[in-house]
């Protein structure tokens, strides 16, 4: 078996382990998207109602 | 702390804040990531399924840290009526229940391979289920009303009632016969974790809470925006003959 | 100002009573809050014939004895004071060995043998890598945690 693969296979715990990682990752990254999204859309609806204003992107 | 309560100062220091907490998060999460899955030992009993470890630790601290604050933040707001607490807690709850969802999910993958089951039945399990629906609970309730104002209060309230929960949480592996084990970082003796394992883990535990932050100041951000733009269209719908008019 | 300090009363004082209140309920449901019983518990305890319960410990050294087709097990559930018989029929964990804690779920039958349906492995809060854990068994500075149920009690 090569390094790659031995390692990938986690002793026999890869099934356990790599799941538990993607989990945790998607649910950072879904977290940081939307809220980052959310304040995009913010800031672009305040530029429609005050150009002018310091906190519009 | 009633400096702090100033919407726009909050904002002056939000923006200094948030690209250190970033960056240390980003750090902090590679360097974990590095050391928990290449640079550290398997357990002498678990095996390689301890790096689960690195990832559903933090989750789990994360889980109870922010919803202390949500209901530190919402005694504030009941006592003080600091609108900024209101907002701090309600932009968190979303984060924390990510979190502890994390924290039941990866605990279930630990939990198959080493206790041999997914899920059971005892003191520390349900009571950290129990806060995942607390927090469903607290997000639905701030939304369930018309009244703004409202909403926000009764969802204060149950963020104070559910808080009985989060030292039950700490301490029910130690109250009460529980399959899952007694702490191992946070104990009087000091950690019975191996510093190659500790090191991993804290670094996880930094940048899942410098994450928290950054996140967090982001969430506040947007909220104060959204506020900002309610005001401005409350002033032109009645500024404008047409809606006046109506 | 009044009114502050009167909200902050009343905040703190709801917390109190929440406090107490669920002090109360937690202590009045300790029964079913304990996920296993040890060995020691169930000498005072009164348990029903068909009843299932969990019983937890550690497995006596020396006490693990597998049947002659391997499928059933026959071992000794200790919490270092009193043991109990334990005789189970089906898949183990990994984990499960001599000196290992483990929960098993069953009933008690006549003859004193608990019949387990299900065993589970306990973990410990020790995290080390195998080096480690051998060279302190090799220069005698192991120590075997005592087991969580004489802590407990």
């Amino acid at each position: 078996m090569s390094e790659i693969e031995n390692f990938l296979a986690m002793d026999g715990h890869g099934a356990f382990v790599w799941p538990a990682y993607g989990f945790a990752f998607l649910v950072l990254g879904v977290l940081l998207l939307w809220s980052l999204r959310e304040l995009r859309s913010h800031e672009r609806s305040l530029h429609k109602l005050r150009p002018q204003d310091p906190d519009a992107a | 702390m009633s400096r702090l309560a100033n919407p726009n100062r909050f904002q002056k220091l939000s923006r200094r804040v948030l690209p250190w907490a970033a960056g240390l998060a980003g750090l902090c999460l590679l360097a974990g990531l590095g050391l928990g899955l290449f640079f550290s030992p398997g357990d002498y009993q678990q095996g390689e399924s301890v790096r689960i470890m690195y990832v559903h630790v933090p989750a789990a601290w994360m889980a109870l840290g922010v919803y202390t604050l949500i209901a530190l933040a919402s005694g504030l707001f009941l006592v003080w009526k600091y609108p900024l607490a209101d907002i701090v807690a309600r932009a968190a709850a979303p984060l924390g229940a990510g979190f502890t969802l994390l924290t039941l999910v990866t605990g279930s993958l630990w939990g198959k391979p080493t206790w041999g089951t997914w899920w059971v039945w005892d003191a520390r399990l349900t009571s950290v289920l129990i806060l995942f629906f607390l927090y469903l609970g607290y997000i639905a309730l701030q939304n369930a009303f018309d009244d703004g104002a409202r909403g926000a209060k009764s969802a204060a309230v149950l963020a104070l009632i559910g808080f009985v929960n989060v030292p039950i949480i700490k301490w029910s592996v130690e109250w009460w016969h529980t399959l899952h084990q007694p702490a191992s970082v946070i104990r009087l003796d000091g950690p019975s974790i191996h510093v190659s394992m500790l090191a991993p883990l804290l670094l996880m535990a930094a940048g899942f809470a410098a994450f928290f932050t950054a996140l967090l100041l982001i969430r506040v951000r947007s909220a104060l925006l959204a506020r900002k733009i309610r005001a401005l269209r409350l002033v032109q719908a009645a500024a404008d003959p047409h809606i006046r008019g109506r | 100002m009044t009114r502050k300090r009167r909200r902050l009363v009343f905040v703190l004082s709801g917390l109190t009573a929440l406090g107490l209140a669920a002090l109360l309920i937690l202590s009045a449901l300790e029964e079913n809050l304990v996920f296993f019983y040890s060995p020691s518990d169930l000498q005072t305890k009164t348990i029903g014939a068909e009843e299932r319960i969990r019983i937890g410990g550690l497995v006596e050294e020396e006490s693990l004895t597998r049947s002659s087709d391997g499928l059933e097990v026959n071992f000794r559930v200790t919490d270092l004071r009193t043991s109990l018989a334990v005789r189970y029929r089906g898949l183990l964990p990994d984990l499960f060995r001599e000196g290992q804690g483990i929960v098993a779920e069953g009933h008690l039958q006549a003859d004193g043998v608990f019949l387990a349906s299900e065993v589970l492995a306990k973990h410990d809060e020790t995290y080390m890598p195998p080096e480690v854990a051998r060279a302190l068994k090799k220069s005698g500075h192991w120590q075997e945690d005592p087991p969580e149920e004489s802590e407990a009690e």
